[in-house]
């Protein structure tokens, strides 16, 4: 860490020695290992380090970023010098600048994001994982033909931050995921599916076993799938596709997207804009959790910000510059995009969980959708309109009667997140941004 | 050109002995086959938004990745330092894969080539030229966006560009590299009028420099493309949901040919058998008016290349001819295991993934019917202009597209438009709907981007207007 530390500092020296009225370094270097293992013989094993240092300068109000794979001195001298001739090229702009000193992380909290047992488990372990969550796939079900194999993925990642304010700060965290992806055959014709379980730790990923026996259940479901008349039904979400409509809530209240205005959720603070049991939160401290970190991509500390309580819209998410724009503070959600500029990124996105079973929830619908997965890209968070294609299960008198595909839901997000009924007990995290069962009194389903 | 001229040999000081000398590590354990990929990529971006300049923004990575082969199984690792020992460290891993000894064999890497016809040649690559001559065309686009109505609020314009360096050298004797410029355009609008707020987006490119932008292309008509679009959703009426008779426009809409068969023609999933197409090959799929090809070899195209990311030259290969499945998109690996030929779709984002086969310029072939005939031949259905992006489950064969501008079709004419609204059909089948196509093939203006494996690639799309006899619109309107 130290080694990535100096490295940091002298490119922050340098770009101040070279007229830099202000600068931020991030490295983030990245130990992985990938293996993926197909009808039992290994497929591919990919194995890397990789390293990447982002850099953003101002001059006064001005501002230029860079990022580079290369840190041999001649190429970081070269760029740093390249970037402050670009940002003398840029606009002045008002709301620009690092994060004030007051507003910059001190103490660094220990968030429980690295697991050191993940040292003694073997690369021959991590293809033992791949290859037994595919075995337990091929075996739940005869109808399990295929296989697009499983997996095994780990990272082990390192985060250095440094700024011209004389801030440097470090984490590090260790990531591990398993996933099996069977394909399933009847006479209809073929399905796929997956499941998976990612953790910092590995004591807390799913078994192998557990994980290929889950995605073979979900492929299966799927056989014989077919469409329904056009109509207006209730519709449950499962955790998976849950998640994502807290995502398009996520984007809408990023404080870049709302000083854009090209959010549906603009000029809507202290309104109600969901139902009345809805809170969610971007919490950036929960302990081991897949989104933490102590301190965001710009040194300001995380926080836990309430989004949605009660229904009630509390706040909107925010970098440095986001919340000078809009008059507000930062939240620590400053994230830096691939090529160094900063955005708003969630943390530990989430719908907090209700007190439903997901069983009771689908028993309460007479007849409707429960949607097992979406695809598509029909959603415009600048107006709410809201359609996607659907892979589901139809609900008759309460129970799962059979699967549907090829038809698509309809509606808006603002009327969506009004609509919700019900919430589910089982809040998942397959990534930072993550739900429980919603269910949505009704929306337009197109299919015959 | 000479490899003496190419950045690898000229700043990393990479030859062709090292080049020998990596392949016989990558084969030490006694692989079937290895390759090896430099690459040297820079990029600049600027954005304009509230009419200023934010941001502008330069990246400069390198890396090579080495890929062993042993029967089905690859071995892959990769370096972002092009350091003698920790390449070789990186070979030695990625051989780890095969499990016997070898010396690599008698191996003999000849001194790296160019293509002999550049598809992409420019007078100065985009990366050479100062940022103050793209801020012009940045601020050009502002301009016309703001002047095209009031009621455009907000517009964000940005520019991209991309020079790649690759070389590439294989076991089986390919020893190429290539220069792949690739530049970008995009202009957002928001309107906003009594409370309701709409988007508009209009992007270009290719593989080109400065050059590019005129025309068609040129900063002002993309500005006026994306504030048209912005302000005619103002008004648009609820899409209509079910099944109904759809003409898609030519140009963009190619998008349904890139989800609903290109994906499933890719020859990993067909030697796998996890596509809805595998065995499908020589059987009819499609109407008899529809011919489909994917094309890596069209001048200054962003899906273009003049090698794919093995070194295998690109090509013009038929998919589908009138309606008859006729061939896969092939790497190298699935093309061996398979025994079929090499068609020049093996890609790579870059240097740290593995190669699989992908798309190039993908577009059906232009029929006979006129377009304006094709519109006035629909009692009522609907007319797609603009998408968003498309997906499809390669397994199931189901695919969608979402129609960013639709206008309703009522007794032969356009009426109102209407909003977003997503476009769901299977693969294998919605081609035997296509009833009629026009004699207007267009390819899209340069902005598409492929998803696969977590990879993401340029690509082409393209198409003459086309007639579909049924397909289900998923809009709100019963």
């Amino acid at each position: 860490m130290q080694r990535l530390k100096d490295a940091a500092n002298q490119v922050v020296h340098r770009a101040s020695l070279k007229g830099a009225t202000e600068a931020d370094v991030f490295i983030r270097e990245e130990e992985k290992f990938s293996v993926t293992v197909r009808l039992g013989e290994v497929e591919t094993l990919k194995e890397s380090a990789s390293r990447n240092l982002r850099l953003r300068v101002f001059i006064g109000k001005k501002t230029a970023t860079s990022q580079t794979s290369d840190f041999s001195p001649a190429v970081l001298d070269s760029l740093v010098d390249e970037t402050i001739q670009m940002a003398r090229l840029t606009s002045d702009d008002e709301s620009g600048g690092l994060p004030e000193s007051t507003a910059v992380a001190g103490d660094i909290p220990d968030l429980e994001l690295v697991d050191p047992e993940w040292k003694h488990f073997t690369p021959e372990q991590r293809i033992d994982w791949a290859r037994r969550a595919e075995a337990a796939s091929m075996k739940f079900d005869s109808r399990i033909t295929n296989s697009e194999g499983g997996a095994f993925d780990f990272e082990h990642a390192r985060t250095v931050l440094a700024n011209s304010g004389g801030f440097s700060g470090e984490y590090e965290g260790t990531g591990g995921s398993v996933i099996a992806m069977p394909v399933a055959r009847s006479a209809e014709g073929m399905q796929r599916d997956y499941w998976a379980s990612v953790s910092r730790f590995r004591n807390e990923l799913e078994a192998p076993e557990s994980v290929g026996q889950r995605a073979a259940q979900r492929a299966v479901r799927r056989l014989g799938a077919r469409k329904v008349r056009t109509c207006e039904v209730p519709v449950i979400f499962d955790p998976l596709t849950a998640r994502t409509i807290v995502g398009h809530v996520f984007q809408a209240c990023a404080g870049d997207a709302v000083y854009r205005r090209s959010s549906f959720l603009v000029e809507k603070l202290g309104s109600k804009v969901a139902a009345s049991n809805v809170t969610i939160v971007d919490n950036a401290r929960l302990k081991r959790g897949l989104g933490s970190s102590p301190f965001d991509e710009e040194g300001v500390p995380t926080q836990s910000t309430p989004i949605v309580e009660n229904g009630v819209l509390q706040n909107y998410l925010h970098s440095t510059y986001s919340a000078r724009k809009l008059g507000s503070r930062s939240t620590g959600n400053g994230s830096r995009a691939a090529s160094g500029s900063i955005m708003v990124g969630p943390t530990n996105f989430y719908l907090e969980p209700g007190t439903s079973a997901p069983e009771e929830i689908i028993e309460s619908v007479k007849s409707g959708l429960y949607v097992i997965e979406l695809i598509g890209h029909g959603v415009n968070t600048v107006s709410g309109d809201y359609s996607r294609g659907v892979v589901g299960l139809w609900i008759e008198n309460g129970k799962l009667a059979f699967p549907v595909q090829e038809i698509t839901i309809a509606g808006n997000l603002r009327d969506m997140l009004n609509d919700v009924d019900a919430i589910g007990n089982d809040l998942t995290f397959l990534g930072p941004i993550a739900s429980p069962t919603i269910k949505i009194r009704q929306m337009v389903i197109s299919g015959e | 050109m000479e490899f003496n001229k190419s950045i690898f040999l000229e700043s990393y000081g990479v030859s062709t002995q090292d080049l020998e000398l990596y392949l016989r590590e990558a084969l030490g354990r006694g692989g079937d086959y290895a390759d090896i990929y430099f690459e040297h990529k820079i990029n600049y971006s600027i954005v304009l938004e509230e009419q200023i300049i934010k941001t502008a923004t330069k990246a400069v990575n390198v890396g090579v990745g080495v890929r062993v082969i042993s029967g089905e199984k690859t071995g892959y690792a990769y370096s972002e330092d092009l350091d003698r020992q920790l390449v070789l460290k990186a070979a030695r891993t990625a051989a780890f894969i095969a499990s016997s000894s070898s010396d690599g064999g008698k191996l003999k890497v000849n001194a790296p080539r160019v293509s002999d016809h550049n598809l992409y040649t420019v007078p100065l690559l985009s990366t050479d030229i100062g940022i103050q001559e793209k801020i012009a065309l940045l601020r050009e686009a502002d301009h016309a966006a703001r002047a095209f109505d009031p009621r455009i609020q907000q517009v964000q314009t940005s520019y991209l560009d991309e020079t790649k360096h690759v070389l590439i050298v294989s076991s089986d004797g390919r020893s190429v590299w290539d220069v792949q410029p690739l530049v970008r355009f995009n202009v957002s609008c928001i309107a906003e009028e009594n409370g309701k707020r709409q988007s508009g987006y209009q992007g270009g490119g290719g593989r080109s420099s400065l050059e590019i932008f005129r025309d068609d292309l040129n900063p002002a008509a993309l500005a006026n493309e994306a504030a048209r679009q912005a302000i005619l959703q103002l008004g648009a009426i609820e899409a209509p949901a079910g099944t109904m008779e759809v003409v898609l426009a030519n140009g963009w809409p190619g998008i349904l040919l890139h989800e609903a068969i290109g994906h499933g023609l890719e020859a990993d999933f067909n030697r796998k058998q996890t596509s809805a197409f595998s065995g499908l090959l020589g059987q009819t799929v499609a109407s008899e008016l529809c011919t489909v090809v994917d094309d890596g070899t069209i001048p200054f195209r962003r899906g273009s290349l003049n090698f794919d990311d093995e070194g295998n030259p690109t090509q013009n290969t038929v998919l589908i001819e009138n309606g008859v499945l006729k061939g896969y998109l092939q790497d190298h690996l699935s093309s061996k295991l398979m025994k079929a030929p090499l068609t020049g779709n093996g890609r790579r984002q870059s240097y740290d993934n593995i190669p699989i086969p992908r798309m190039t310029n993908t577009f059906m072939m232009a029929g006979e019917s006129a377009p304006e005939d094709i519109i006035r031949s629909v009692k009522k259905g609907l007319y797609a202009v603009h998408f968003g992006g498309g997906q499809v489950d390669i397994t199931s064969g189901k695919f969608v597209f979402s129609a960013s501008e639709a206008y309703l079709i009522e007794d032969g004419k356009l009426t109102a438009p209407v909003k977003g609204a997503t476009l769901i059909g299977d693969g294998p089948t919605v081609l035997r709907e296509v009833t009629m196509v026009g004699n207007d093939l267009k390819l899209d203006q340069g902005v598409g981007i492929c998803g696969k494996e977590g990879q993401t690639i340029p690509v082409s799309v393209g198409l003459p207007t086309i007639k579909i006899r049924e397909i289900t619109v998923g809009g709100t309107e019963k």
